[in-house]
This record gives C-alpha cells, structure tokens and sequence, in this order.
C-alpha cells in the first residue's frame, strides 16, 4: 500500500511541477500582452485564457480529448511523430497545465500592471531594446506575481480531477491523487482513500502556505 | 560648444496641443513656464517616449523625428538620456547596476574614462554599492544624472532636476550641473520654473504658456 501511495503521491507532484513549468511561458506572455498591450481582440483573448476557470473540468477534458485524441489536429499531428498523449502522462500534464494556466495568468497579469511604466520607458532611453526591458526591468519588477500566480497553478495542477480524469483516465498507470481518491471510494477502499485524503490536504496546504507567504512578501 | 537643437513640431494630448517652433543654437536650453505649460511633453517627445502629430526633432545632425521624411527613431536608438522628475531609479538594482544599467548598449568605445569621469565629476565613488531607497534626495539626483549620462548621450533631458530639493542641496547640486556643462560638454534641454536655475545654467529660454511659446530669447524675459 505505502509503495502505491507514495507512487501516486510523487506521479501528481513531479506532474504538477511540470505542468507548472510547461504552462510559464505561455503564462508569462499572455499576462505581459494583456497588462501592457491594446489591440483588437484583447477581450476575447481575456476571456479565451479564463474560460477553463468557470467552465466545469469535465467539459474542458471532453475539448483535450478532441484535440488530442489520435483523429484530433494536435494529437493526429504527434501520432504521425510516434507519440501518444491520450491516457499517458503527457495527458495528465497537458490537462494540470490548461487548467491551471488562467490561475498563473491572473495573478501574473496584476503582477505586471503593478510595475511602474516609467521604469520601462526610462531603460528604454538607456539603450535597452524591448527584449531586455522585459528580461531586466518588467519581468523581475513582476517576480511576485508571477511566482505566486505560479504557486497557485500548481496548487490547482495537483488538485486536478475532471479534466485529468477525462484525458489520462484511472489507469494505474495515470492516477494521481484525486482520480485515485474517486476510485478507491467507487471500489470501497475507504482507508486507501483516507490516506490520499490526507496526503493530498498536506500538500496542498504546503503549496497553499507557500504561496501566500511569497504574495505576502 | 554650442549644438543646433530643432524643436519644431506639433504634439497633441486630448484637448491640449502643444506647438513649438525653436532653431536654437545653444549649450543649455531651459523651458521655462507654470506647470501645465507642456514643458515635460517637450522632453518626453525628444525622448521619444511620446510621437508628436507633426514636425522635427533634430539634435545637431541627427534627425530624431521627421513627419515628412517619415524618421521615427524608436526610444532605445535616440541616445537622449533623460532625468524625469520623478528621477525612476530602478528600485531593483543598487547604485552600480542602476548607474552601469545603459553601458552596454551603446557603441562608444572611449566610455570607460568617460564614465570614471562621471562618478569623479559627481562624487559617486563611495555610493555604488548602497541600494537605491537608503539615499538622500540629493544622492538620488545624481545617481539619475550619471546613470543618463553613462550613454555619452547626444543630449541630456532634465525636468526639473532641483525641484523637490530644499535651498542647501540645491545650491550643492546646482554646481554638478554646471560642471556637466563645462566638463562634459554634453548639451542639455532643461525644464524648470526656477528664474535663478535658469539664469545659473541657461543659455537659451524658451518660455512657454499654454502649449506655445510666448518668448524665447538668450535671457529671461521680465515678467
């Protein structure tokens, strides 16, 4: 039992983390564009990166399968290439990082309107082109929102179910914490399933704690 | 040594226009006028932090923005070091790393004694590894001043570089913008509302009222 525990514990933990890392970049981005940019279709792009938020789990999983699934544009086009992501790992990280992506996006995005513009133009007129800017003035001015927009990604990656459970399913294979405290409680294994409750309430508060700690900083 | 400084343009803001039109042969330019006047949209457009509707802006032979010959050099290709009022050191840098922030952009090569040359000229030496919020008014005017400098810029911008300073630090950093002038012979655009500033360091006013200038001459006019 301990080893099954601890297997499920560090496969959504080490998927969380990478799912975490997967979803900064485009994260990062899409909070620079929307707190710095105008342009035509910015709404709908802000809507675009929130939807997974309020649009239930289960039904952002069913879009995943779609895509990725082996007749799906993406998941056809990785088939060709010799790689499957339905019911593998890769789904379980796909579906942590989509849902966990608008939570990073928000608090980054607030992370960036808080930096002072002047700082900005003032290393502008010192040479700096825009990359630099943002590699030196906007992005580490942003640290904390984006750390703590990161924090609470990865918090929500670990507590992923419906979208996880639709793409990567209940395999032994692809279990992590919450589809393994569903099955156990469908199977009846109630103290299996008191045991991923409790692992999983220790974790996410540690993320949770942590998180606040680096907002609060 | 006296530039040829072309501040010809118009520049709208809402329901304000701004509208110059200055051929001036000079060291140190001073805008001059109450606040509202535009003195710090002329700065920003020099900058480049701000396009005008129409016009140029030509510092000696370098033509930053031209309507008609479509020039619209971007902020980081100007080499105008600007001091806001506000001065924006960057909070997340100590005094070295504000200071040495545009070194390696620009393309000047005899920039190591230059720069040693600023932080002699404005007593910076003992100050480079404080952080920027432990410094005093007077310090923070001159990191701003030798971290616009550090470029070896074409021009220097200034709003308002003594305001906010009580009368004895004004009077002790009054004498490192004349030595900049003198020294370094960088040529300056300068806002201020203060006569006697203007008198100390000026060779050329332009006052300004309401988006226009009402005089512009080699000295202050009497009002």
């Amino acid at each position: 039992m301990t080893g099954v525990v601890l297997e499920i514990a560090w496969r959504t933990v080490s998927m969380a983390a990478l799912a975490t890392l997967v979803m900064l970049p485009p994260g990062i981005a899409l909070a620079w564009v929307l707190a710095r940019r105008r342009f035509p279709g910015r709404a709908l792009l802000e809507t675009l990166v929130s939807l997974p938020l309020v649009m239930p789990p289960v039904a952002t999983g069913l879009m995943l399968v779609w895509l990725f699934g082996r007749r799906g544009p993406a998941g056809g086009l990785l088939a060709r290439l010799g790689t499957d992501v339905l019911f593998t790992w890769r789904a379980i990280v796909i579906a942590m990082a989509v849902m966990g992506l608008p939570l990073l996006v928000r608090a980054a995005r607030a992370g960036f309107e808080q930096v002072d513009r002047r700082y900005e133009e003032i290393a502008a007129t010192l040479g700096a082109s825009p990359v630099r800017v943002f590699l030196t003035i906007s992005l580490p001015l942003a640290k904390r929102g984006v750390l703590a927009g990161a924090l609470l990604g990865f918090s929500r990656a670990l507590g992923e179910f419906g979208a996880t459970i639709m793409v990567a399913g209940a395999l032994p294979s692809t279990r992590t914490i919450a589809v393994a405290i569903y099955s156990y409680t469908e199977t009846g294994q109630d103290a299996a399933a008191a045991i991923m409750l409790a692992v999983s309430a220790s974790i996410a508060f540690g993320a949770l704690f942590l998180s606040n700690r680096v907002a609060a900083t | 040594m006296s530039v040829a400084i072309t501040l010809d343009f118009v520049l709208r803001q809402g329901d304000f226009t701004l509208e110059l039109r200055e051929r001036v042969d000079a060291r140190v330019v001073a805008l001059f006028g109450p606040s509202g006047s535009g003195k710090t949209s002329v700065l920003e457009a020099i900058a480049g932090l701000r396009t005008p509707a129409r016009g140029v802006i030509r510092i000696g032979p370098r033509t930053l923005y031209s309507s008609e010959d479509r020039v619209h050099v971007p902020p980081h290709e100007r080499n105008v070091g600007y001091v806001p009022q506000d001065l924006a050191l960057f909070p997340h840098m100590n005094v070295r790393r504000n200071i040495l922030y545009g070194v390696g952009s620009s393309q000047d090569d005899g920039q190591a004694t230059t720069l040693d040359q600023i932080l002699s000229l404005l007593e910076l030496h003992p100050l480079l590894n404080r952080q920027v919020g432990d410094l005093s008014g007077g310090e923070r005017q001159r990191v701003a001043l030798a971290r616009a400098l550090s470029t070896s810029p074409l021009l220097l911008v200034l709003d308002e570089p003594l305001t906010g300073l009580d009368r004895g630090l004004r009077a002790r950093v009054l004498p490192y913008l004349e030595r900049i002038r003198d020294e370094l012979s960088t040529p300056m655009v300068y806002v201020s509302h203060d006569e006697s500033e203007v008198r100390a360091l000026a060779d050329w006013v332009v006052e300004l009222d309401g988006g226009r200038a009402s005089r512009s001459g080699p000295e202050l006019g009497r009002s």
